[in-house]
């Protein structure tokens, strides 16, 4: 009997060796795997969208490419709400302050997506009004290039962040973010 | 007019009455619509009439000009009117008289239409609105210290702190001149897509290997 089968995902298939008619009820993994695991299928994302990446960006989200079937269906438009920022278009020095405030608003964890040229180099905006590349304003952990990328590029960098999260050490980031406020 | 079309119900007549009505115009050369200049000190007074009298009734653009550091006059602003009624255009010029301190009369008065337009050609162009109900950055943000489409302004840009304070401080960035690598990326505005795409115009050069001279 098997309930992880996902190759993608070796934190569970490889460490827990699961045969529920010897154990029962009872998984035994590591808390980090855990974790990670439902972070990295319940991704919700803050559509960031400041251009012509938004509607591929909502593409995404339409019929055709769904992408809840990743567990990311849940665009939030409160960064209270949201962990991953999809910055999805042009960035320009007016607006940088705004993605900078959007993203501390976000509560820990939180991760970001620079989609397309603009988000994460400046693009073929090379002038006095766009910021050149938002990495200056905001740590990015996937870059997605295509100006602008097709849903499937968002998509692969999606499953890339998954990736990402799923090698994260999520339970000594807790201890340490418990650490930090105990002291 | 080298483009008369059909439908462009201005003819020499009507354009005629106009100059003459008011006489402070004077008549440009143009190769589309009706083209005048317009003193600065009677501008208001024309957009009451063009709007009440003349069947100008929609103001539909209005920018700035920099005719270059040394031009004389440097600055000027571009009105367009359009007739419902005859159905044309109608642009109006209008100079600045001062090169250091541009200032033209606002018509937003007369043409709400004209309120962000103005703003916009301030934001630009540093030209001054007299009248103007709300005159302030539109694009830019408000402590931004240039104004960026005047001639002498680098199209990468000038280093300026960021907007805001608290921002910059954390992310210790800043406004940078942008990297050109052979730029600016232009289109070359016809042709297939995979050869009108936007491209560096001169690609001898890029970041590491310089400019030639």
């Amino acid at each position: 009997m098997v309930i992880f089968k996902y190759k993608k995902f070796p934190m569970i298939s490889d460490e827990v060796a699961y045969n529920g008619k010897v154990e029962g009820d009872v998984i035994v993994t590591k808390a980090d795997a855990v974790i990670n695991w439902i972070r990295s299928h319940s991704v919700w994302p803050m559509p960031m969208g400041l251009a012509c990446c938004a509607i591929e960006l909502m593409a995404s989200a339409a019929s055709r490419y769904d992408i809840s079937r990743f567990g990311m269906e849940v665009m939030r438009f409160s960064p209270r709400q949201s962990d991953c920022m999809i910055v999805a278009g042009t960035v320009t020095y007016k607006m940088a302050e705004v993605v900078r405030r959007i993203y501390d608003q976000m509560g820990d964890p939180k991760w970001v997506v620079a989609m397309g040229a603009c988000a994460s180099t400046g693009g073929m905006y090379r002038s006095y009004a766009v910021m050149q590349g938002v990495d200056t304003i905001v740590p990015v952990d996937v870059y997605v290039s295509g100006c602008p990328p097709r849903p499937e590029a968002l998509l692969d960098a999606m499953i890339k962040l998954q990736d990402k999260i799923g090698r994260e050490s999520s339970l000594s980031n807790l201890r340490k973010t418990r650490g930090d406020r105990a002291g | 007019m080298a483009t008369a079309r059909a439908d462009d119900m201005i003819d020499e007549e009507f354009s005629g009455a106009l100059l003459e009505k008011h006489g402070f115009l004077s008549k440009r050369e143009s190769i589309d619509c009706l083209t005048v200049d317009c003193p600065p000190d009677r501008l208001e007074e024309l957009a009451l009439s063009l709007r009440d009298e003349d069947g100008f009734d929609m103001l539909v653009d209005l920018s700035g000009i920099d005719h270059g550091e040394d031009a004389e006059p440097r600055f000027s602003s571009v009105a367009h009117f359009y007739s419902l009624v005859l159905r044309s255009y109608l642009r109006v010029h209008v100079a600045c008289p001062d090169n250091e301190q541009p200032v033209i009369p606002s018509i937003s008065g007369t043409f709400p239409a004209a309120n962000w337009h103005e703003r916009e050609a301030y934001d630009m162009f540093g030209v001054e609105f007299s009248g103007h109900p709300d005159l302030r950055r539109i694009l830019m943000w408000d402590d931004y210290p240039y104004f960026p489409l005047r001639k002498e302004f680098p199209l990468a840009g000038i280093d300026t702190p960021l907007p805001a304070d608290d921002v910059a401080e954390v992310t210790q960035a800043s406004v940078e001149p942008a990297p050109m690598m052979g730029g600016p990326f232009v289109s070359a505005g016809e042709g297939p897509m995979s050869d009108s795409e936007p491209r560096a115009l001169d690609e001898s050069w890029t970041e590491e290997s310089e400019k030639p001279q």
